[in-house]
């Protein structure tokens, strides 16, 4: 698998995701700066990462969403390639119209900084193959910014669809007020687009793919991508 | 030309900052405050001295970059 990681400035999980990338596939990741206005020949899959490019000004994501590289982006997810953006990279995926939706402040207005649960909705995806359906993982999130919401109408057709591939639960699976800890619309962590070759969430998988990390569920997201290319290969 | 663009978030949509503010004021003891809502405000300044051609500009900007469409309004106003 080839993958990109875009690097916009003020950015800070482009390492720990080019890691997570490493490990998963062998190869190196790599590392694409905001202002290219074209992809490596051959990428087979875009990451977004966390941090808080621009500083979040204006609104999280919404400048990165304009810059040169986020046209190729585009050009890349229309002919299908698969698209990954996390924490900072999920607003910046909504601000750019990839993905419906908007990431609204904490419902509870405090940045939250631990580990959460989330349960695999389905596991026929190219971003969820590596787990089962129903599946609870445990992984970090870091956001002030996390409250995905959506009109009535989009949210409708997000759940009609399966197109929520993780969702906040409890350490048991229970989908529920307590564990959706920063107010989403239906409790919502990770969605993809219509065609499925995008996917958006909050937490961050890749810091849990390593025992000296403590957990090791975020690896079955990199894994199954790999997998995927394996497939296709 | 001097102008104006305000951004506000579209009437429904949850606002806690905007909340946490009114529960502010009213714990202060001022009178009288209903609610509150927080929006932003960009003063512009353009080069343009044909207000239709400035109008256009601002609403390409608002459209483009200023405002999220998805859940906030916007209104332009050239000021001189």
């Amino acid at each position: 698998m080839k993958s990109a990681v875009l690097v916009f400035p003020g950015i800070n999980r482009e390492r720990d995701m080019a890691r997570a990338l490493r490990l998963a596939s062998g190869n190196e990741t790599a590392m694409v700066w905001h202002a290219e206005t074209a992809l490596p020949k051959g990428t087979d899959l875009v990451v977004v990462p966390g941090g808080f490019s621009y500083g979040d000004y204006l609104r999280c994501g919404a400048i990165a969403a304009r810059a040169p590289v986020m046209d190729a982006v585009r050009d890349f997810a229309a002919k299908g390639g698969l698209v990954l953006g996390v924490c900072n990279g999920f607003q910046i995926l909504c601000e750019s119209g990839l993905l419906p939706g908007v990431l609204m402040r904490n419902a509870a207005l405090k940045f939250v900084c631990r580990d959460v649960h989330m349960k695999v909705e389905r596991s026929d995806t190219p971003f969820t193959r590596g787990y089962n359906a129903g599946q609870v993982i445990r992984v970090p999130v870091a956001h002030g910014e996390g409250n995905y919401e959506a009109d009535e109408e989009t949210l409708k057709r997000l759940e009609g669809d399966g197109r929520v591939l993780y969702r906040y639960c409890s350490a048991d699976g229970v989908v529920d007020e307590a564990s959706n800890f920063n107010g989403a619309a239906h409790s919502i962590a990770g969605i993809v687009n219509e065609r499925g070759n995008v996917l958006g969430m909050m937490p961050h998988p890749e810091n849990h793919v390593e025992e000296i990390m403590g957990c090791t569920d975020g690896r079955g997201l990199f894994a199954g991508l790999v997998q995927q290319f394996e497939k296709a290969a | 030309m001097k102008a104006r663009v305000t951004v506000t978030l579209k009437s429904g949509i949850l606002d806690p900052q905007g909340k946490a503010i009114e529960g502010a004021l009213k714990s202060l003891g001022v009178d009288g405050i209903a609610s509150v809502r927080q929006g932003k405000v960009f003063d512009i300044e353009l080069a343009a001295t044909d207000k239709a051609k400035a109008e256009a500009a601002l609403k390409a900007a608002a459209d483009k970059l200023l405002a999220n469409t998805v859940i906030e309004n916007y209104r332009v106003e050239v000021l001189s």
